[in-house]
């Protein structure tokens, strides 16, 4: 994985110095919390409900061992021993004090990595496929990408103050594990007829308040123009996004408002007149930054011991369908380490699981962690020999779960219980939830079967895309949560729609359980519940929750 | 208002040597002056006889390439941020210097801050005229903060890629 060099290094450690400047500028009055605020914001520091939040930055989800434990320290020193994973691939921190703050920002300068970005209206952390580098079904390591796209959007002069947030994902494969279709911009990496690498690109992808799909804005970039195109779409984006209404201003609704030929037309006008720049990328750099994604040297492994002790032991044999994936590498797998526990906080971590999961990283997966999209760890290397003995390590550790992608590997924002933005809470529903259907799943195995729950309608939990979705609303003074069916965030990407009326807090739990068990006596042999309703439509989970009225 | 001036390459606190005249007001007859684009689109031609260095002043929602023919009687562009949060005459100070070619003084007014002005700096602004009450000396100290930049700008400085590809002699001479 990249590893910083000597000036990485001194731009994150000035960048922390930087802030403790501007902390203490707070603290003695001379920085009023308004002029503060954006500056805070881009170091990651939010001011919530309790306490303030730190949310760190994970380029492209990928640590290594170090990385983690350097980040169970901050948990156990100045935090309360835990963290939480969150939707874009980083680590929130819930109980951060504001002069602890800049000695938080040098310890991860000394562990090589900041909290640049990861809030503000700016160019976010970049996302990608945790199973980038190890998918078999992969055009190109999506990986060198996201790093060169984290260097030109670090502190960019030009892109610090945009109409909003700007998010960008990647995705190596056709297959789309990076839900690149629900982002600001969207690459897709493709070849050209003469074999060279680049991207499709999509722009206008994004949920909030109002959800949309990107659209198709070039059908092939070469991969040497890649910041110049950005450019090009952030230049026309700043200029023209509109800045009137905080929630009419992310690309989507300028791309909307202007069509898609209107803004291509646009971008490519800009773009031909910085194309020939030093935006283009040379081949020395990319070579450099390529290298230090190279595969770890992988032994001769072999399967036989696997598949024995599959057949010896079925709670082995539950997990390893569920939370592995298929390796390029032959007698490799790679395994996700499920946040999800039954009863669990969706993406929470304790500074101990940190610490312990850090040497399992070392001692069976190349010293590398990933963080998932959907708030899993992924360690990506693992021999299958070596499976059932990882395994145990897990499961004495309570990260086990045998859930991936199924109906209690549920997606959540912190919500209600830390989140000023807040509408309902998110977390107990989760919980519930999760303990609920945790058994109905072992009786009926329910398969691929996505839920995400959102605290309020910027959707940080992605609702819109769930299979299920939940969104957590305020009314008359209570919590009240809207179920939306048929969302998806893979590459047959579609927007979730409401089913009726929302459901109280007491009443949430059992109308998804009759909205599981409606599917259950509609759904033919095995298929997913997603393409069930596909094929029925929402009139039988109309009617069993909402009779006929 | 306390201004810094970076033309030199070094910032400065600098008395200002501009003025900037109000719509309807006269023009003062021995100071270099701004005035809004309109009143610049209203009265260019009648201007053309005046002597004095003239600027035009960009609130933010306004467009440079609405006076690109002028640009070589002009010897400032004011560009106003009316906000801590719309960053558009970003854009703006980089197309007139890197597209435009404008040689005159960029300068930043409004609700500028410390805080910003690096970036400001880098995108092609020389001058800033700190909001009232900020402190010009101590925000000086602002441009020496970050000595790594990642992407090309109107500052011209190398990039971090730029300096890790140089030959080998370079990079020890640098």
């Amino acid at each position: 994985m990249y590893a910083y060099d000597a000036l990485d290094d001194r731009l994150v450690r000035e960048r922390a110095a930087q802030f403790r400047g501007q902390v203490a500028r707070r603290i003695s009055g001379a920085l009023s919390e308004d002029e503060f605020k954006p500056l805070r914001l881009r170091n990651g520091l939010y001011l919530q409900l309790h306490a303030y939040m730190l949310r760190v930055a994970i380029p492209y989800g990928l640590l290594n061992a170090d990385q983690l434990r350097a980040l169970a320290r901050i948990a156990r020193r100045y935090d309360r021993g835990y963290g939480h994973f969150t939707t874009r691939q980083n680590i929130q921190f819930n109980w951060i004090r504001l002069e602890d703050a800049p000695d938080i920002l040098e310890d991860l300068a000394a562990a090589g990595m900041h909290a640049i970005q990861t809030s503000g209206n700016c160019i976010r952390n970049t996302t990608t496929d945790q199973f980038a580098g190890v998918a078999a079904d992969e055009i190109e390591d999506p990986r060198p990408w996201a790093e060169i796209i984290r260097q030109w959007s670090t502190l960019h002069p030009e892109f610090s103050f945009l109409p909003r947030k700007f998010k960008v994902a990647i995705s190596g494969s056709p297959n789309d594990r990076a839900a690149i279709a629900v982002h600001d911009i969207g690459l897709s990496m493709a070849r050209a007829p003469d074999g060279g690498t680049g991207f499709r690109v999509w722009v206008g992808g994004g949920l909030g308040r109002t959800p949309m799909l990107a659209e198709a804005i070039r059908d092939f970039l070469p991969g040497e123009d890649l910041l110049s195109y950005l450019e090009a779409i952030l230049r026309v984006y700043n200029a023209e996004g509109r800045r009137d209404n905080l929630y009419k201003s992310r690309i989507k609704i300028l791309v909307s408002a202007l069509g898609i030929d209107r803004f291509r037309e646009l971008v490519e006008a800009e773009w031909a007149l910085i194309r020939d720049s030093a935006l283009r990328l040379n081949e020395a750099e990319i070579s450099r930054i390529r290298a230090q994604f190279a595969p770890p040297a992988y032994e001769v492994a072999e399967a036989r011991q696997f598949a024995a002790r599959r057949m010896e032991d079925t709670a082995f044999a539950r997990w390893s369908t569920a939370n592995l994936f298929s390796h390029k590498q032959p007698g490799y797998a790679a395994v996700t380490v499920s946040l999800k526990p039954a009863g669990g906080i969706p993406g929470d971590i304790t500074a101990n699981q940190m610490v312990a999961l850090a040497d399992l990283a070392d001692e069976y997966s190349c010293g590398e962690i990933r963080v998932t999209h959907r708030q899993n760890l992924v360690l990506a290397h693992v021999r299958q020999d070596r499976l059932y003995d990882l395994w145990r390590a897990l499961d004495s550790l309570d990260l086990a779960t045998p859930n991936l992608m199924r109906v209690t590997d549920i997606v959540a924002c912190p919500g209600l219980d830390f989140c000023g933005l807040a509408t309902a809470r998110s977390i107990p529903v989760a919980q519930r939830l999760s303990e609920r259907l945790a058994e109905i799943d072992e009786r009926h195995d329910l398969g691929e079967l996505t839920i995400n729950i959102s605290g309020c309608i910027n959707s940080c939990a992605h609702h819109h895309v769930g299979h299920i979705g939940i969104l957590g609303l305020e009314k008359a003074g209570a919590e009240s949560y809207q179920v939306t069916l048929g969302g998806s965030s893979a590459e047959d990407a579609s927007l979730g729609k409401i089913i009726g009326r929302g459901f109280s807090a007491d009443e949430i739990v059992a109308a998804i359980e009759t909205i599981i068990l409606t599917w259950l006596e509609q759904r033919r042999d095995g298929e997913r519940f997603l393409d069930s309703l596909r094929r029925t439509g929402p009139a039988p989970f109309r009617e069993a929750l909402y009779g006929q009225d | 208002m306390p201004l810094i001036d970076y033309g030199n390459g070094n910032p400065a606190i600098a008395d200002d040597a501009w003025t900037h005249v109000a719509d309807g007001a006269a023009l003062p007859p021995d100071r270099p002056a701004t005035i809004s684009l309109e009143r610049w689109k209203a009265e260019r031609d009648g201007l053309s006889g005046r002597n004095l260095p003239l600027g035009v002043r960009l609130e933010s929602h306004e467009r440079i390439e609405e006076i690109l023919p002028d640009l070589p009687r002009l010897a400032l562009i004011a560009l106003d941020f009316p906000n801590l949060n719309d960053g558009r005459h970003f854009t703006t100070a980089r197309l007139l210097r890197e597209r435009y070619r404008f040689g005159g003084q960029v300068r930043a007014t409004g609700q500028v801050l410390r805080d910003q002005i690096d970036l400001m700096r880098r995108c092609g602004f020389d001058a800033f005229e700190l909001a009232p009450g900020k402190d010009g000396a101590s925000a000086a100290a602002a441009f020496e903060e970050i000595s790594v930049v990642y992407q090309p700008a109107a500052d011209t400085r190398p990039t971090a890629a730029q300096r890790r590809n140089r030959p080998p002699e370079q990079a020890v001479a640098g």
